[in-house]
């Protein structure tokens, strides 16, 4: 009936899981109470749950990131206490079983449930608006993609509490992921929490690539795209061609774990080095997946806050697109000490190297849009100059871990640990971070307490000095990565202030925290009421903030790279329209919602062998997915006169913000 | 913001220098002891010299151009719509480009010059050791002499060392930092390596690969002797009561944390093939198939095979 399932798969004896299980069962008990006690549910179900809004489908997103950011983190934690801990005669608190669980986790968490769900998240908010679109191309496929993802990353909190998680690291090299050396159903939680992200991740893809092409504003020619826009199109075109080689992959690893399949296996011709290669084929365009739209984000951010036009347009979009073309070609660099041949391993390293050329004129770049402007210090500004800063060394790193006779001694070092870290902390999650600084007070209305950002951003910014510097020290030392134990007692000093780094990096997340809730107390002084808190040049900030839900009332005419500021300029920004017409927007739908549950169900029952269950489940999608296909009713209008409605309240608040501004010289707090 | 920044990167900096500085004879990559891991070292060096043209001035405009372009610096230039210089772009995109010219040139000729499969002094005669990475142990026999050892590697420094390596297990990777380049091991195949210690002394060999819940202890020392101590060595080797068959042989590898180092004097012939075969078509195992691992080193593998 339960499949492998019993109560003996909950780790009871353990009370470090157990602390954490019953932590977090918690704090889900404790909002849900809430949430039932405010009566929310009907809320929260029509606002949020079932709606295909994209802004809203982002915030979700976004909070599903932040969510997972915290456990991810948690696991980082407990990596890096464990190694100050476990030198030489000490064991530390983690048993090897335990840790192989905490890094595999962590690896596993921060790219495909943090970054990969912060950057949906991002796009949903702010594509479209770029663009001057009222949606997505398909705003019910995108709500599947957001509830598929919550279905991945839910398989990965559960293995917390029942079962195990991978204990072969988040690339889940065979064939130590095969039944022979792992048969615990660690690596299926793994595998089926990546398949079925995976697959919300390529229709994200093939969603914004649509969007993108398809319903830009008229004017905005492709050499009129914003740079975020560009970015996030170069990520869709990689995940459109790179997820489905994982997908194939973990599904060739699905067999031989299930069926004993033999393509991966040590006996019977399987092939080891086949999985790896389909592995980084898809991993290696995954990182510039999660790190081209916050070069997005820094570009934007750049121009906006020196208060000038973004340096090289042109030259960056012709840079991101090689880095996109090359991404596809240096897949071979995480594995030069398989045996290849000289001739093989030489171009591989030179192809990678290449990839430093667009690279490092990006970050020029964006240093000559400072140049001349006028920079004005905001968080989202601290985040891209720290970025700058940081990520050359990282870039550094990286250009010489290409070169294969360095990277013969460097590999699987914490060398290539602090690399790789070095990349997608300031790249990525800086860029996320200044993102998500940004794009706040558009998403949510408010702008966010600039005291407690900065503060987040310095801990942020030390706290990764203090725990990565030492871990290329350590990578020269000879230290490799994944030890639960070592008897190098030379290693120590550096471990323990790489964990003490860990814990600046901890005040960095508690300020943030800190600073959403001063933020939302202090929501009525920091209103965004114009729709623009930032002089924003592009055309996302042309609407009230929150936009709308059909974004723009007038679909506007783009002349400039720089739409908003053109429009601002020749004085039509906020001119208003003669007449409104009615606008059709896509209806609630609670089958995405469905989808992403069944789909947990359909995991979770693999993962236990529980047959019945897993056919149910899938059969339930297939029925839920025929239903909406053939359903013909899925928009609903919004008649002209309350469009015309939301439009006049919108001058009104604009006429009363500019009084206030002329009187006071400053935007006073007003009630909501 | 400026000075914060300055005062910030400034201290991290030292306290790197301080911590680098401190431990510099534990810094094993930046202290070889074998002309691969020098050579190595080197690349190394020059590479990162190379790369700090484009760094350094990256460090320097970030901090002038944002205390220069401040917004409250009415002052400074302010170009609004200045957005594009051909002059600029063109150095943008040409420095990076001359610098990775450079580092290919170099990564094209290393790689050549320092393939792991190539012999380090051709003519010389090497002494030829056979690796076997097991749960979570090393095996390592030497088929000139018909000795073997778990984990403890003894060899005769100045004489260039010939690893045929494979795996029993999963994939693991064979690495001595001090000597230089690893190298993957993987059960049914043969990969190669060849290193040379300059020196004697005593060096942490290591799997660097992670394999499992034993991983963080399956490390060896690797001994360099002198000529005259190493043959000493073999002989004391030859004394040992242990002999390695193939019941011992699955006995060793069980999977297992810990296993003393251990001399054996005598090993069956053909051990070595043996384990790889086990994963490769035979007539007694026609299921298997012939895997080659390194397609690109197809002419080494010929020159020296017996």
């Amino acid at each position: 009936m339960f499949g492998k399932l019993s109560l003996s798969a909950i780790p009871y004896e353990n009370p470090i899981i157990m602390g954490a299980v019953g932590g977090a069962s918690l704090i889900a008990l404790v909002i849900l109470a809430l949430i039932t006690y405010y009566r929310k549910w009907p809320y929260l179900w029509h606002e949020w749950l079932t709606s295909l809004d994209h802004k809203k489908i982002g915030i979700m997103y976004i909070i599903l990131a932040l969510i997972m950011l915290l456990r991810g983190f948690s696991d980082a934690i407990m990596m890096r206490s464990q190694q100050a801990l476990a030198a030489g005669a000490s064991q530390g608190y983690l048993p090897p079983g335990h840790f192989d669980q905490v890094f595999g986790a962590h690896g596993s968490i921060m790219i495909v449930f943090m970054a990969m769900p912060f950057l949906a998240g991002l796009m949903n908010i702010v594509v479209p608006q770029q663009i001057g679109a009222r949606d997505v191309a398909f705003p019910f496929m995108n709500a599947v993609s957001l509830w598929l993802t919550t279905a991945g990353a839910l398989l990965v909190m559960v293995s917390l509490g029942v079962g195990e998680f991978s204990k072969a690291g988040w690339s889940g090299y065979a064939p130590l992921t095969e039944r022979t050396y792992s048969p615990g159903t660690g690596v299926d939680y793994w595998i089926w929490a990546f398949q079925i992200a995976g697959i919300g991740s390529l229709m994200t893809g093939i969603n914004f690539l649509v969007t993108v092409l398809k319903m830009r504003a008229p004017g905005m020619t492709l050499m009129r795209m914003p740079m975020f826009v560009w970015t996030t199109f170069f990520t869709n075109v990689l995940m459109i061609f790179a997820f489905p080689v994982l997908t194939v992959a973990l599904a060739l690893l699905t067999l031989d774990r299930y069926l004993g399949m033999h393509f991966f296996t040590n006996t019977l011709g399987g092939n080891m080095m086949m999985y790896v290669n389909l592995f980084w084929i898809w991993g290696h365009p995954e990182v510039y997946i999660v790190i081209l739209p916050a070069f997005g984000i820094f570009s934007e951010v750049s121009a906006t806050f020196s208060g000038k036009r973004l340096f090289g347009y042109r030259s960056l979009v012709f840079a991101t697109a090689v880095i996109m073309i090359l991404s596809f070609s240096v897949w071979l660099h995480h594995f030069f000490t398989m045996g290849a041949g000289p001739n093989v391993n030489a171009v591989f390293g030179i192809t990678t190297m290449m990839i430093a050329i667009p690279t490092g004129v990006k970050i020029y770049n964006w240093l000559f849009t400072m140049y001349r402007g006028r920079v004005r210090f905001t968080t989202p500004m601290y985040w891209t100059l720290g970025f700058i800063s940081t990520f050359v060394i990282g870039g550094m790193a990286g250009v010489l871990l290409s070169v294969p006779p360095a990277d013969y001694v460097l590999h699987n070092s914490l060398f290539l640990i602090a690399h790789f870290h070095n990349m997608l902390i300031p790249g990525t999650l800086f860029g996320f971070l200044a993102g998500y600084a940004y794009w706040f007070p558009k998403a949510i209305g408010f702008r966010l307490n600039e005291e407690w950002g900065k503060r987040a951003f310095w801990a942020w910014f030390i706290g990764f000095y203090l725990a990565f510097m030492p871990l290329y020290v350590l990578g020269f030392m000879g230290m490799p990565r994944r030890l639960q134990h070592y008897a190098n007692l030379a290693w120590h000093p550096l471990l323990i202030i790489a964990a003490g780094g860990t814990g600046v990096i901890l005040l960095g997340i508690l300020s943030q925290m800190i600073q959403l809730y001063v933020s939302i107390r202090e929501r009525h002084a920091n209103r965004d009421v114009t729709g623009d808190p930032w002089d924003g040049r592009t055309l996302e900030w042309a609407t009230s903030s929150p936009s709308p839900v059909y974004n723009f009332a007038i679909i506007p005419v783009v002349e400039d790279l720089d739409a908003f500021t053109d429009m601002k300029e020749k004085g039509i920004a906020y001119q208003r329209a003669g007449s409104y017409h009615a606008i059709e927007m896509p209806k609630n739908s609670a089958k995405g919602l469905a989808l992403g549950a069944f789909a947990f169900l359909f995991g979770f029952a693999m993962i236990w062998y529980i047959w019945w269950l897993a056919v149910l489940s899938a059969l339930v999608m297939f029925c839920t997915v025929i239903a909406r296909s053939s359903d013909d009713h899925v928009d609903y209008i919004i008649p002209a006169s309350e469009v015309q409605e939301i439009e006049e309240q919108r001058y009104r608040e604009l006429a009363f913000a500019a009084v206030n501004q002329s009187t006071e010289g400053q935007i006073s707090p007003q009630p909501l | 913001m400026q000075r914060n920044l300055h005062v910030a990167l400034l201290s991290l900096g030292l306290l790197c220098a301080a911590a680098f500085l401190g431990g510099c004879s534990s810094i094993v990559l930046f202290d070889p002891k074998g002309p691969i891991g020098d050579a190595e070292r080197v690349i190394i060096l020059v590479a990162i010299g190379l790369m700090l043209i484009v760094v350094i001035p990256v460090f320097v405009m970030v901090l002038l151009f944002s205390r220069k372009y401040r917004a409250s610096n009415t002052k400074a230039t302010y170009t609004p719509k200045w957005s594009y210089s051909a002059k600029i772009d063109l150095l943008i995109w040409a420095v990076p480009i001359a610098i990775v010219t450079c580092l290919g040139i170099i990564a094209w000729s290393q790689s050549h010059r320092l393939n792991p499969y190539s012999p380090i002094t051709p003519g010389t005669e090497p002494l030829r050791i056979e690796a076997v990475s097991l749960d979570w142990k090393w095996l390592f026999i030497y088929p000139d002499h018909h000795i073997a050892t778990v984990n403890e590697l003894v060899f005769p420094a100045k004489i260039p060392l010939s690893f045929s390596i494979t795996s029993d297990t999963v994939m693991t990777s064979f690495f001595i930092p001090q000597l230089g380049s690893q190298i993957y091991a993987m059960a049914g195949m043969r990969t190669r390596l060849h290193l040379l210690a300059d020196e004697p002394g005593v060096y942490l060999g290591q799997n660097q690969q992670f394999s499992g819940p034993g991983f963080s202890y399956m490390n060896f020392d690797a001994i360099a002797l002198p000529q005259e101590q190493f043959e000493a060595w073999v002989q004391k080797a030859k004394q040992s009561p242990n002999k390695l068959d193939l019941a011992r042989y699955e006995g060793i590898a069980k999977p297992s944390i810990g296993y003393p180092a251990t001399y054996f004097s005598s090993v069956i012939p053909g051990l070595f093939d043996h384990i790889i075969g086990k994963y490769v078509p035979t007539a007694a195992n026609p299921n298997a198939m012939s895997v080659e691992s390194d397609p690109g080193n197809a002419e080494s593998r010929v020159s020296e095979d017996r």
